[in-house]
């Protein structure tokens, strides 16, 4: 298996940590994702690291007795300690404030405490086996103030901290599960559900274990997800991951079934809205991605790997004092939790390596679907997309349709998006306004100058590429933007036209412009009159573009007059209501170049009438600088065919 | 702007006249080369109409041809005579290849008018006939000749006179007997091509689907598509794309416009190939893609004659309205198999296609709101691309084209093509014709409008403004000077 094939990855920095031993012990807080090792008991050290600092936390506290739970509020402002079943200590990391520990002791009575939250800066939540208690710390007065509490029995409880909802298992079978929600100082009780267990032997009590639920926010909804174990007695093929949406408001609803096809164990992450499953006995690991088409079953949704089963990417770690020579592979199988991994005294973000996916998902359709869902999917889209079109791995038209459309999609998404948003600004709505937020453009927003200078100017250079391929693409490409109502820019019409020139293929461009595939612009108008040489109807046609753009009439004039069509271009202005603007000297000037007296004569006489009308005289005044035409008409029809002023 | 009144066709027919159209007399092409001693005058004939005539009058004639032509050329080297103006008939020449002639001879209309004593008195109208309608009908017919047999030269070179004369009377034969002369007019001296109007999205998902196509069919070389007999893509060049239109729209289409009118459960239609996905079949190539003795057998034609010299089958498959053109080089012979699944691979979806475009192109057309049939009567040409549009004509049928105004305007508006062809410059001609009729002819960089207005007491002034009107609404995408 060559490196390429590996599609997870650990983080290139992990955290580093001291090794839990008797006297050093490691906690893990999944809401900051930090690791704390505390050293006797805290006396002789505390020392706290997150995956993205770079400067550890590091304290003293006294050793008073074994700690069962270490957490900092949200922003590190509260160090919360439990260590004993019915207390948890407190101590300010507030500046200014005392750094005296306070405690605070569970209400209900003879309760005990499994664990605590921390659910905002100041607010904690604590689970009891006898129920909730939602606090308000208020650190300057160094105690806490309960805001609301419930009874229930509770066999185990979890935490998700993106949405802040604690689950609580419930009952003798440990399946009901009553989530509670946190926001704000309030707490709502959402409704409760139960797992449906399998079906056990008779022997064994069956039981909703806490190791096969978790929770996590995948696109934007919380999901509870229940690894159900292959039992013998069904027909399914091996252990399955079931989803549980559980919506903001409503009841929880099951609505997707992973299908692992395997027995044994498994750990659970989710990584960029991806559900990865990794098999202990394997040790290789699949992903699932809800997004993608699965079997609908009528209530369900079924889904199968994305990808073949691969393991992680081995990691190398260096060892201090030998430097590179010796280096320890190891498969951090060990512990999984949420979305990061531990092994040793290590701790890793997991991370999905795109690159290697792009050679395993053979159908692009599908590979688009799943990349434009990806967080850092940009660079490795624009590769596909060149791919695609390369000579070895040249994709077929309708394939290539079906990624532009794809792409365009999802841009066009966000043209909208953006697009209402600056509607909204206009019709005055508040900047603050929480329903107003400007969109933001994810990595999967590939637009035409994206794909313009990544995928299209490099693949028109290819020579060995056939140019009939080179224009279906470019066409496909367009007809795509226009099918999702997306404005085409210009450069992608002057890569049209350089292309079919190149290959003379001037017809075809004719055929273009006939039907206004390729938009009018003044920079396209004046590369056709470019053309003109090579292909002369260019002229024709790049006249009427600008004559449709109608803010090109110096443009129309001007090529009028390079091409001595002097009386067009008089007649044009004229039709237009602009001649009482215009230069009497450019136009006698053109006229004199025609050698054609005659039309020297007409030109003349226009202007002359011109200055009657507007000035009551017919001749010249000296700022038109046209005395050398005046000599010239002299000479060649006399002083008398000059025309007289008339006088009312 | 020049003004002129013709006094056209006062248009009063006796009972007892009678008319004759013009009618083709004879037609013939000679090398002057090939017989060039006395004696050896019958080898210079490669083709004559009507054969029967006897041999020395072939001779005569296609002496006397070349006698004009000669004596002609002395006044202009570069330019020997077009046509030959006699009381009965008018004669015709054309070099389309270097000492290849071809000579048309037409006769001249005819009233045959009854005498006082009853003997009747024929009399032929020698102005009637326009040089440059019956020339062009010359030059096309060696345009439609090279289309499907290649150039007289590559005849030549193939198998010699013989191979050449066996060829021009293959094809000439037949060919003739579809010249209609009686009702050539204004339309055969432009020689357009009529485009479908279409939005710009349903052009591009043609385009598509023509990429996807010559994709799939990687033997085709060329694919030109169209709608309603009107065109909307050649991959040819515009040459060979004007013949073959005209092929296609004069010829090909009008002979299978019956089993579409009949429909889908007619007993015509029964005969043809069923085929329940959709409606795709072959105009040219096997009927019956189930029997599985059918003919490939594909017309070739001869394209880019000047520099590459290609020969092609072509190969013309339709699904309602839509019609598509493959060619394809004529080393590869077509089989069954492949008429089969381009059948399977086409049809389907030129089907949904044409019923796409039938659609937008309605949506269209109410939009606009051009579903009223405008009620001026125009010709456009344009010079650069070919295009006509022609509301004058009626839809064309294999035997004639129809035309919804007197002949005698239509002549009119030749006699303005004519003074237009004399100069290069933008020009404008209106002229005042019989019982209210006006003609206007504007030419404006290459591009050729021609109106008739029916407007009782109308001025001069009013006139061109109605031309004004008529040019904002139907032409104001383009650079058409006033």
């Amino acid at each position: 298996m060559g490196e390429e094939d590996y599609y997870l990855e650990l983080c290139e920095r992990p955290v580093q940590f001291e090794k839990a031993n008797p006297v050093n012990c490691v906690f893990f807080d999944e809401a900051n994702k930090q690791v704390f090792a505390v050293r006797s008991g805290g006396a002789t050290g505390v020392v706290v690291k997150g995956p993205d600092d770079r400067n550890p936390i590091s304290f003293r506290m006294d050793d008073k007795g074994e700690v069962k739970c270490i957490k900092f509020s949200l922003e590190n402002k509260i160090l919360a300690v439990q260590r004993t079943s019915k207390t948890v200590d407190f101590c300010n990391f507030i500046p200014d404030n005392s750094q005296l520990e306070y405690t605070q002791e569970c209400k209900t009575k003879n309760a005990n405490i499994l664990g605590f939250c921390w659910t905002s800066s100041t607010e904690i939540v604590f689970i009891t086996d006898q129920g909730i208690e939602f606090y308000q710390v208020l650190p300057e007065k160094r105690s806490l103030k309960l805001l609301k509490s419930h009874n229930l029995n509770v066999n185990w409880y979890m935490y998700c901290p993106e949405s802040a909802v604690i689950l609580l298992s419930t009952t003798v079978l440990e399946n009901v599960l009553q989530p509670f929600h946190f926001r704000a100082g309030t707490m709502s009780k959402l409704p409760k559900f139960e797992i449906e267990l399998p079906a056990a032997p008779k022997s064994t009590k069956p039981s909703l274990s806490e190791r096969d639920i978790a929770m996590a926010t995948i696109y934007g909804q919380l999901y509870v997800l229940f690894l159900r174990h292959h039992s013998r007695t069904s027909n399914s093929t091996g252990a399955e991951v079931v989803l549980y949406h559980l919506p903001r408001e409503g009841a929880c609803k099951k609505m997707h079934i992973l299908k692992l096809n395997r027995t044994g164990k498994f750990a659970l992450n989710v990584v960029d809205n991806l559900v990865v499953v990794h098999h202990q006995d394997t040790e290789t690991s699949v992903i699932f991605d809800l997004k993608l088409r699965g079997e609908f079953d009528g209530s369900v949704t079924f889904h199968h790997p994305v990808l073949p089963a691969r393991s992680i990417q081995p990691y190398q770690i260096p060892i201090a004092g030998k430097t590179g020579s010796a280096e320890e592979s190891v498969l951090p199988f060990h512990h999984v939790a949420g979305f990061t991994m531990i092994f040793g005294s290590y701790l890793w973000n997991l991370q999905v390596k795109l690159e290697p996916i792009v050679n395993l998902l053979p159908d692009k359709g599908r590979l688009m679907d799943f990349l434009l869902q990806r967080k850092e999917c940009k660079m490795v889209i624009l590769s596909v997309c060149s791919q695609m079109l390369s000579e070895s791995d040249r994709a077929s038209l309708p394939v290539i349709a079906t990624v532009f459309d794809k792409l365009n999609h999802e841009y066009k998404k966000y043209l909208d998006a953006e697009q209402s948003y600056a509607m909204a600004v206009e019709a005055g709505q508040s900047r603050s306004s929480p329903l107003l937020k400007r969109p933001v453009r994810t990595q999967a927003v590939l637009d035409q100058s994206d794909v313009y200078t990544h995928v299209l100017s490099a693949f028109v250079e290819k020579k060995e590429m056939p140019h009939k391929f080179v224009i279906a693409v470019l066409m496909e490409y367009i007809r795509s933007l226009n099918q999702f109502q997306i404005a085409v820019q210009h450069y992608l019409h002057e890569l049209v036209i350089k292309t079919l020139v190149q290959h003379n293929l001037f017809y075809m461009l004719h055929q273009f412009l006939q039907y206004h595939v390729l938009s009018d612009s003044k920079p396209l108008a004046c590369l056709l009159l470019s053309l003109e040489s090579f292909y002369p109807p260019a002229h024709q046609l790049s006249l009427d573009m600008l004559k449709r753009l109608s803010t090109a009439n110096d443009e129309i004039v001007e090529v009028l007059l390079s091409k001595h069509q002097v009386l067009a271009a008089l007649r044009f202005i004229r039709g237009i209501g602009g001649h009482d603007n215009i230069s009497a000297r450019k136009f006698l000037d053109a006229a004199k170049q025609t050698e054609d007296n005659m039309l020297f004569y007409t030109i003349f006489r226009f202007f002359e009438q011109r200055n009657q009308r507007l000035r009551g005289s017919p001749n010249f005044t000296p700022g038109e600088h046209c005395e050398e035409h005046v000599a010239f008409f002299k000479q060649i029809f006399g002083d008398q065919a000059l025309m007289r002023p008339t006088t009312f | 702007m020049a003004a002129a009144a013709a006094g056209a066709g006062s248009g009063a027919w006796a009972a007892q006249e009678k008319q004759f159209p013009p009618a083709l007399l004879s037609f013939f092409i000679y090398n002057p080369r090939f017989g060039p001693r006395e004696g050896e005058e019958e080898n210079k004939i490669l083709f004559y109409h009507p054969n029967e005539v006897e041999k020395n009058e072939k001779i005569r004639n296609v002496g006397l041809c070349e006698a004009i032509v000669q004596f002609t050329r002395t006044f202009s080297p570069s330019k020997p005579a077009k046509s030959l103006h006699t009381q009965k008939n008018r004669q015709f020449f054309n070099e389309p290849e270097e000492n290849f002639w071809m000579v048309m001879v037409v006769r001249n209309p005819i009233i045959e008018k009854q005498s006082k004593d009853g003997k009747p008195i024929i009399e032929y109208q020698e102005e009637e006939l326009l040089d440059k309608v019956y020339s062009s009908v010359l030059q096309q017919c060696y345009s439609m000749y090279k289309l499907f047999n290649g150039t007289f030269l590559k005849a030549m070179e193939d198998g010699g006179v013989k191979l050449l004369k066996e060829r021009l009377e293959k094809f000439f034969h037949r060919y003739l007997q579809t010249l209609h002369l009686q009702s050539c007019d204004l339309l055969d001296i432009f020689g357009g091509i009529s485009f479908f109007p279409l939005d710009k999205m349903t052009y591009l998902k043609i385009q598509s689907f023509i990429n996807r196509m010559e994709e799939s069919l990687n033997i085709v070389k060329y694919t030109a598509f169209l709608y309603n007999d009107q065109l909307i893509w050649s991959g040819l060049e515009q040459d060979d794309m004007r013949i073959l239109y005209k092929y296609l729209t004069t010829s090909l289409f009008p002979r299978h416009i019956e089993p579409e009118l009949a429909g889908r459960d007619s007993p015509i239609r029964a005969e043809m190939p069923g085929n329940l996905q959709h409606y795709g079949r072959f105009l040219t190539g096997p009927l019956n893609l189930n029997d599985p003795d059918a003919k490939c057998r594909f017309p070739k034609i001869f394209v880019n004659t000047d520099d590459t010299y290609e020969e092609l089958h072509l190969i013309v498959y339709k699904a309602m309205s839509a019609a598509v053109c493959f060619m394809i080089d004529a080393s590869n012979q077509p089989t069954l198999d492949f008429c089969r699944r381009l059948d399977s691979i086409v049809g389907p979806q030129l089907t949904v296609l044409a019923s796409d475009i039938c659609e937008q192109f309605n949506i269209n057309k109410r939009m606009s709101g051009s579903e009223k049939e405008p009620q001026f009567k125009f010709i456009y040409f344009n010079h650069m691309n070919l295009a006509e549009k022609s509301t004058v004509h009626m839809r064309k049928t294999p035997s004639v084209s129809l035309t919804s105004v007197h002949p005698d305007l239509m002549k009119i508006l030749g006699d303005i093509n004519s003074d237009f062809t004399r100069v290069d410059e933008d020009e404008e001609i209106i002229v005042k014709a019989m019982s209210d009729y006006w003609v206007v002819g504007k030419k404006s960089d290459r591009r050729e409008l021609y109106v008739i207005l029916n407007q009782k007491n109308a001025n001069l002034i009013e006139v061109n403004e109605e031309v004004k009107k008529l040019c904002a609404t139907q032409f104001n995408n383009i650079f058409f000077l006033d």
